[in-house]
């Protein structure tokens, strides 16, 4: 990962096709806060979705298009964030290689060369821009799920936290058995719904025990999972993107943690 | 490498969709490699019993403790699985050559070898074999291999008994069942479901028998001692085969297995072929990794090792039956491949948030968990395992733990894609699902297709009640069973961001003025 702290100026979005879709108060929230970092952010019109879904299902051809699609919109810029680990996980770890698999090495190679610009949120705050205090304040109870992709094909490790952690007013409580897995795993939690909602109940439960009014992540895909478990259960715990905590300041919507439209 | 030395080319089976060209997969009807049920079939029965979640995940939990504990001891253990991995990678690389070797080893020191293509025909030699010995009753080694290939269903057929003498193995083959772990065969079972199986099958037991772990391993004990001291032949599987001497090597905990391949006059072992390894120094960073991996123990308690015959000191016939079974065809598959470097050790299960809550006897294969759903598809054709590369939600966790470092979760999304690929070649029709991908595809392909389908899918808003959906249509109604689904907002991002910033592209569709006003205040 290439070090550039303080000369970026101009940050490409990319907004991920289900937070753009169905939770826009994510991609919202990132230039909210990049904004105020003082970097411009441009939001490539041309762009629509990594093709994880697709790839992750087996149509890796149909997946094809998609991928040639990010790598043409961003090529062209210096610096890419996108608020999903597992989008930035398919981008780096799997656009490449769908891109060899069908014999087309150009694109292969391009798609690493964008691959290597596209960070994660917390990965650009943290490793590029260089910044862990990001000015928020946030007076929740608050819990932090690490999101598999994130945790191990990013490797993201604390930086998430180490963002958290400086947020004022916030109470940060660790999650139980925060390492497995919430039990999305995309097509998965429909093609093995009861063994999904098996791993859901367990993560449920070890979010309930922090008695925390919120659990955040830095993908809308789980939190869309783990959310929609506990609106189920009227647990009274809403999720929120780490984007979206990070963007709240003193006085702006404070009052509700239910910063996501559900 | 797509043929395989020592096996001549013969037509497919019957029943084998394969062209004679291909290398054969297992063969139908025969081993314990495919499942009855799919894979959620299977698991929603598992699910639902509370006492094999109970005993999976009490000894999934206490056994990832263990194997972290101790591999976190060594300061070189990432320069380990690197070293296992490329020696593993290296031998596949050369298979042939290195059987050759280790066939030329073996012989050379008195055994024999044996090539079996397939389980059957793996169960006709080793039977010929006892046979030829003249025994009736066999004791046996803990071995997936034989397992794999139903070798005691073959022995039985002949008129042959054979004994497992593994603890855990002999609970499953007592209780009529099926192993359900690649190391702890009984882990679905706690020690009072142990100890009413002992009673009731153990001719020779106390009535008093309590279920202290203690009690239970000694009753076992005497049970099996009459079988070590009266059988003349063994029969082991083997963790290892070294090629450059010839020597065969079984890893285990309970002294059985060194009973097994000591005592009897005749030791016939079964070894898959990707079990060989090139050299004696290449044993030294398996044996490092193995052990830590998978009780997690610093070093097992008994590691066998023979080569060939020693004149008057154990078996004087010693014989070893290679097995393809399926091996070659999962070979000719480069990437694929990589599933053949698993020295069995069951870490990935361990860790497996899918296994820890389904067990292995809804994968339907002797070879369950994360390593199962990469390798029995290979072995059988994944036609007849199509379920297993989707039983897993993409968590890594196994890659994480594998001392060979197999990247399990790129395995599972490339069968998956093989499995799609090959359904496009054989079904003249494309199922629901394809169609589905296929118009996600090209909605999303492009941006004015997508912000199209995006104002569509707010029509979505009519399904939702206070902010929530709670039950969507098929095929996404498994969803709703247990989760709401999320209400499609007023106006996307890519709506919004052009309001703010009038960048026609991607531009805003039809209605979405009313939304935003709205939201001013935002
Ligand atoms: S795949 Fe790796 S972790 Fe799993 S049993 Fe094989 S060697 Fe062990």
């Amino acid at each position: 990962m290439h070090s550039i702290v303080g000369d970026v100026t101009r940050i490409a979005l990319f907004a991920t096709c289900l937070a753009d879709t169905l939770f826009p108060d994510v991609p919202r929230a990132t230039v909210t806060l990049l904004e105020r970092l003082g970097h411009e952010v441009v939001f490539p019109a041309e762009q629509t979705c990594c093709g994880q879904m697709h790839i992750n299902t087996g149509y890796q051809r149909a997946a094809l298009p998609l991928i040639r699609r990010y790598v043409d919109t961003f090529e062209p810029y210096e610096v890419i964030v996108a608020p999903s680990g597992s989008c930035v996980g398919s981008i780096g770890h799997q656009h490449a290689m769908v891109a060899r698999r069908h014999d087309d090495e150009e694109l292969a190679r391009r798609a690493e060369a964008v691959a290597a610009r596209t960070y994660e949120l917390s990965q650009l705050l943290t490793d590029v821009l260089g910044v862990e205090d990001v000015g928020a304040h946030y007076p929740h109870r608050v819990t932090y799920h690490p999101t598999c992709h994130s945790l191990r094909l990013l490797a993201v490790g604390d930086r998430p936290l180490r963002l958290l952690r400086r947020v004022s007013g916030i109470d940060l409580v660790p999650l139980p058995d925060a390492d497995v897995c919430c039990g999305f795993g995309g097509t998965f939690a429909v093609k093995n719904a009861d063994t999904s909602t098996a791993m859901l109940a367990d993560k449920m439960r070890s979010v309930l025990a922090t008695r925390a009014e919120v659990c955040t992540a830095g993908d809308s895909s789980c939190l869309m999972h783990i959310g929609g478990g506990l609106s189920r259960l009227r647990a009274g715990v809403k999720t929120v993107h780490l984007a979206e905590i990070l963007a709240s300041t003193a006085g702006a919507g404070q009052g509700a943690p239910a910063a996501v439209s559900r | 490498m797509t043929t395989f030395l020592g096996l001549p080319g013969r037509p497919g089976r019957p029943g084998s969709r394969q062209s004679p060209s291909e290398p054969p997969h297992a063969p139908r009807g025969v081993g314990h490699l495919r499942a009855a049920d799919p894979f959620p079939v299977a698991a929603r029965r598992a699910l639902a019993d509370a006492q094999l979640r109970r005993n999976l995940s009490k000894a999934t939990t206490t056994i990832r403790a263990k194997r972290a504990a101790v591999v976190s001891e060594l300061p070189d253990w990432e320069e380990l699985r690197a070293a296992g991995e490329a020696i593993k990678a290296a031998t596949m690389a050369d298979l042939d050559r290195y059987l050759g070797q280790l066939e030329v080893a073996v012989t050379a020191r008195g055994g024999t070898v044996h090539w079996a293509r397939d389980a059957i025909e793996a169960g006709n030699i080793v039977t010929a074999l006892v046979q030829a010995a003249g025994a009736t009753e066999v004791v046996k080694v803990k071995s997936l291999a034989t397992d794999e290939i139903g070798l005691n269903d073959a022995l039985a057929a002949a008129g042959i008994a054979a004994y497992e003498t593994d603890l855990a193995e002999l609970i499953v083959q007592l209780g009529h069942d099926r192993p359900s772990h690649i190391l702890v065969p009984a882990i679905h079972r706690n020690r009072s479901e142990i100890r009413d199986i002992f009673l009731r099958e153990m001719g020779d037991v106390s009535p008093d028998l309590t279920d202290d772990p203690a009690a239970l391993a000694e009753a076992a004990r005497q049970h099996l001692r009459r079988k070590f001291l009266s059988a003349t032949v063994g029969i082991s599987g083997a963790n290892f085969g070294v090629a450059e001497t010839g020597t065969l090597c079984v890893v285990e905990s309970e002294g059985n297995g060194r009973m097994c391949v000591t005592l009897p006059q005749t030791l016939i072992t079964v070894m898959g072929i990707e079990k060989v390894i090139p050299s004696w120094a290449d044993l030294g960073v398996f044996l490092q990794l193995l052990p830590r991996s998978s009780t997690g123990e610093r070093m097992n308690p008994y590691t066998s090792m023979w080569t060939g015959v020693t004149p008057g000191d154990g078996p004087q016939s010693v014989h070893l039956v290679l097995l393809d079974n399926g091996r070659t065809a999962a070979l000719a598959d480069p990437v694929g491949r990589a599933a053949l470097h698993c020295i069995r050790c069951s870490a990935c299960l361990n860790v497996c948030p899918v296994y820890e809550r389904t067990g292995g006897h809804a994968y339907g294969s002797v070879y369950p968990g994360p390593i199962g759903a990469v390798l029995s598809p290979q072995l059988t054709g994944i036609e007849d395992n199509a379920s297993l590369p989707y039983a897993s939600s993409l968590c890594g966790a196994c890659y994480d733990v594998c001392p060979v470092k197999i990247n399990i979760p790129e395995l599972l999304v490339h069968l998956r894609a093989r499995h799609v690929e090959e359904a496009r070649r054989t079904h003249r029709l494309p199922s629901a699902e394809a169609i589905t991908m296929a118009a996600a595809s090209y909605l999303l392909a492009d941006p004015g297709r997508l912000a199209a389908a995006q104002s569509a899918s707010r029509s979505g808003r009519l399904l939702g009640r206070r902010g929530k959906i709670t039950a969507l249509p098929p095929p996404l109604a498994a969803w709703t069973r247990a989760r709401d689904a999320p209400v499609p907002p007023p106006q996307t991002f890519r709506q919004w961001w052009h309001s703010q910033h009038g960048d026609d592209r991607g531009g805003p569709a039809p209605g979405d003025r009313s939304d935003r006003s709205d939201r001013s205040d935002q």
